[in-house]
């Protein structure tokens, strides 16, 4: 079960990468032009917010600076929240880790420098199936950082006139991608088990616990599930 | 609190990025401390599903009837001809779709 040869990372498996994730990544300039838009009218100078995107590249923090925004800025409470959005990519990063381990350390951590939801989900998938390349995580990382940087300067230029991405039904594009990449893994009672588990958990973190807690609180509750009903060995 | 004046942004910005990368190392890191037996692979293996229908159940509980059409959409084609790309495109559509109608 466990991965003993270590995953390849050709230019070839990132350009594959790449285009792969290419048309997936239209949500995220959609999503990067809401965000350039929104930072303008908060009132971030043009260069920090090329700035973030480049460098942050996690939307759901960066729409929470833009709360925390002003003529000061709170920098523990701005650095408490990142660290709290951003806690699902850990638990991300921990997922991939059997493969990684087998990966020179430099290689191991540059791979993870653009990991986001959609290149983990891609990237985890091939792993899983036998597909033994970083190539959709490092590829399709480079295609997603493009697309967010792209979308935010549209935002930023001609936010206004952007249509409204709903009507081509692009909100639903990260929600009907992690529906397929779910179905597309193996399934057994094991893992149908743990994804009732996580579900439950992630739905009432998000009914009741603070905003942005569902993804970890899923994940450890289908992790749970993972290591106390334990597979057969073959 | 830092002000946004001068150079006050880029510090800012750096900090949420430098957490932001930390998050994105972290987790290898810290199984990189643990060491890997059968409990915790079935962790990860558990916590990797669970996930992905993590980050699905906001989305689907806030959708509205065409958002939720276009899962099911994904979901039926899914299991049908197992081809993610497919799946997706008729989901968009099927959103778009309704959304139009």
């Amino acid at each position: 079960m466990r991965p003993t040869v270590a995953p390849t990372l050709s230019f070839a498996e990132c350009r594959r990468g790449f285009w792969r994730l290419l048309p997936l990544s239209l949500f995220v300039a959609a999503f990067g032009a809401a965000f350039g838009l929104a930072a303008v009218q908060t009132g971030l100078q043009p260069i920090a917010i090329v700035f973030m995107s480049a460098t942050v590249f996690a939307g759901t923090a960066q729409f929470a600076a833009l709360d925390l925004w002003g003529a000061q800025v709170p920098l523990l409470p701005l650095l408490v929240t990142t660290l709290a959005i951003n806690a699902r990519m850990l638990l991300m990063g921990a997922t991939l880790y059997p493969w990684l381990a087998l990966v020179p350390s430099g290689r191991r951590y540059a791979s993870l420098v653009t990991l986001s939801d959609v290149n983990w989900a891609m990237a985890l998938n091939d792993l899983q199936s036998g597909r033994n390349t970083l190539g959709a995580l490092v590829g399709g990382g480079i295609a997603l950082w493009l697309t967010w940087l792209a979308g935010t300067l549209a935002g930023m230029l001609f936010g206004g006139l952007i249509a409204d991405p709903r009507a081509f039904g692009v909100d639903m594009v990260l929600g009907c991608f992690m529906l397929s990449i779910a179905l597309a893994g193996r399934r057994n009672a094991r893992s149908v088990a743990s994804w009732l588990a996580g579900g439950a958990a992630a739905w009432a973190a998000w009914m009741w616990l603070p905003a942005n807690t569902h993804v970890v609180a899923g994940g450890l509750a289908g992790g749970l599930v993972g290591a106390l009903w334990l597979e057969r060995d073959q | 609190m830092i002000s946004t004046s001068g150079y006050g942004p880029v510090l800012i910005i750096a900090c949420m990025a430098l957490v932001t990368l930390l998050a994105r190392f972290g987790g290898v890191f810290i199984m990189g401390l643990i060491p890997l037996n059968r409990r915790i692979e079935g962790f990860i293996n558990g916590m990797a599903g669970s996930v992905l229908i993590a980050v699905l159940v906001p989305i689907a509980l806030h959708a509205d009837a065409g958002g939720r059409l276009a899962l099911l959409a994904t979901g039926a084609l899914m299991l049908w001809l197992k081809q993610p790309m497919p799946a997706i495109a008729l989901g968009i559509a099927v959103a778009a779709l309704y959304r139009a109608l």
